[in-house]
């Protein structure tokens, strides 16, 4: 059955594939995920703020990122981040952004929107008491939000976090279209080159399935252990 | 020491309270009581900044708490307060719960924080649970970490939120206990409650609330004696004869 196939030339281009894709994917994930969670946090609390002009401010931009595709998103950074960042540091062209910066940047801007509203729904998750509480102590806001709040919120939101991490890991597969090498990209590559395109599209569906299953396993572990006991 | 001048406060267009006022001498015990949705916790939330308030003015040890300049945390560190739900910090240990306002409010060193977080445990009897997280407590343990957490910040005044509705009936004693202590002393104290023993006990004088409004503001004896309210009458023999 598989002898128009040729399986070897997944062993060969292992080290390729995963020294420079999966190296990629990994890194981009991890970095768009710490952005994406510090922002993500920030914006829920400007949308929680009872400043409107800051809640309108961090809903519009919530709102817009959830509702353009992704892949539009990636393309409008890459083409004008170089701009936007020639503007702000007032230089005359464009500057130069790498694919993977130019990636780095986008996810985190666009995970930031979902992650936000994780993290309001976490933080809304914790009684006005505890708020109260931490008030009463002569806390100001931030002591509150950073000592009694977001720690319990972050602590109740850990397995959704990680869930959305997931699948912010798949979604990085999506830079193959500013020609960035990641982990499919690579694969991509060596398929077009041997055109080995079965070979190689099996075994990175398969590295996909086998690492976000994993994870959701992890995550259910997690769940069990981490909830904040009351 | 408080003093509550003329305090209106609306939900949308519910007014919950209505031109309350009242003051609170220093090493003066007053108790608020009347039935729920009389505003009475409103009302000690209001004397925080914990509620706005839309007209009146509370003043606390001199400094107005409606003024948009008043440096509100620096105020609330001087006022004690508890709460009904306890609002132990869960994530935290005990000791923890107690250093945590000392430390980032009062600036003191960690060491000396857990020297004052000590005598305060023991003084509440709970010395031996330091370590222990808020739910491994019983509920009155748990309103006595509250009570040593509030007085870790040595307030000059303690505001008290319904601190034993919450508890099962065996418990209320041990934490009225550490309260009467507490007035004994010569603290501050404006406690919402129905503990009407503890009123009896420690009180010098008697608010009796209803629907936002302050009906009665007697000496203990006053209000005990011949209550002048129909309203404070109908709410006493409701809740002295069980």
């Amino acid at each position: 059955m598989f002898s128009g196939y040729d399986f070897d030339v997944i062993q060969r281009s292992l080290p390729y594939l995963f020294r420079d894709g999966m190296t990629f994917t990994v890194t981009l994930t991890l970095i768009a995920m710490s952005g994406g969670i510090v922002f993500g946090t920030l914006l829920a609390m400007m949308r929680l703020s009872s400043f409107r002009p800051l809640s309108i401010l961090s809903g519009g931009y919530v709102n817009l990122m959830r509702s353009v595709p992704l892949l539009l998103v990636i393309f409008w950074f890459f083409f004008l981040v170089p701009y936007i960042g020639a503007w702000v540091i007032g230089a005359k062209d464009p500057i130069r952004v790498g694919a993977f910066w130019s990636a780095a940047i986008t996810f985190t801007m666009f995970e930031a929107a979902y992650y936000c509203e994780i993290m309001r729904a976490g933080i809304q998750s914790i009684s006005r008491g505890q708020v109260w509480s931490g008030y009463a102590l002569g806390l100001n806001y931030w002591q509150t939000m950073g000592h009694v709040v977001l720690p319990q919120a972050f602590r109740n939101m850990v397995p959704v976090l990680l869930t959305q991490t997931i699948i912010l890991f798949q979604d990085t597969s999506l830079v193959y279209v500013i020609s960035a090498t990641d982990f499919l990209g690579a694969a991509s590559k060596i398929a077009n080159r041997d055109y080995r395109l079965v070979e190689m599209y099996t075994f990175v569906a398969l590295v996909y399935f086998i690492i976000s299953y994993a994870l959701s396993q992890l995550v259910r572990r997690v769940q069990d252990r981490i909830a904040v006991v009351r | 020491m408080i003093s509550i001048k003329n305090i209106s406060k609306w939900y949308g267009s519910f007014q919950v309270l209505a031109e309350c006022s009242t003051e609170v001498a220093k090493g003066e015990v007053v108790v608020v009581c009347g039935p729920s949705g009389s505003g009475k916790s409103t009302l000690i939330k209001c004397v925080n900044a914990l509620e706005p308030f839309q007209k009146g003015e509370i003043t606390v040890d001199g400094i107005p708490v409606g003024d948009p300049k008043t440096n509100l945390p620096r105020l609330r560190a001087k006022v004690g307060m508890v709460f009904q739900h306890f609002e132990l910090f869960p994530h935290m240990t005990v000791m923890q719960n107690l250093t945590l306002g000392q430390v980032k409010v009062l600036g003191r060193s960690q060491d000396e924080a857990v020297h004052k977080g000590t005598k305060l445990l023991e003084r509440v009897g709970l010395a031996a649970h330091k370590d222990k997280f808020p739910a491994q407590l019983s509920g009155g343990q748990q309103q006595r970490v509250a009570i040593a957490r509030a007085l870790s910040m040595d307030p000059i005044a303690m505001l008290f939120d319904e601190p034993t509705s919450a508890l099962d009936p065996e418990m209320i004693n041990e934490v009225l206990d550490v309260m009467v202590e507490l007035a004994k002393e010569g603290m501050t104290m404006m406690v919402v409650t129905h503990e009407m023993g503890f009123a009896r006990k420690v009180a010098r004088r008697i608010i009796f609330m209803d629907g936002g409004r302050i009906v009665e503001d007697a000496l203990k004896d006053e209000f005990f004696g011949t209550p002048r309210s129909e309203r404070a009458q109908l709410f006493l023999s409701k809740i002295l004869h069980h």
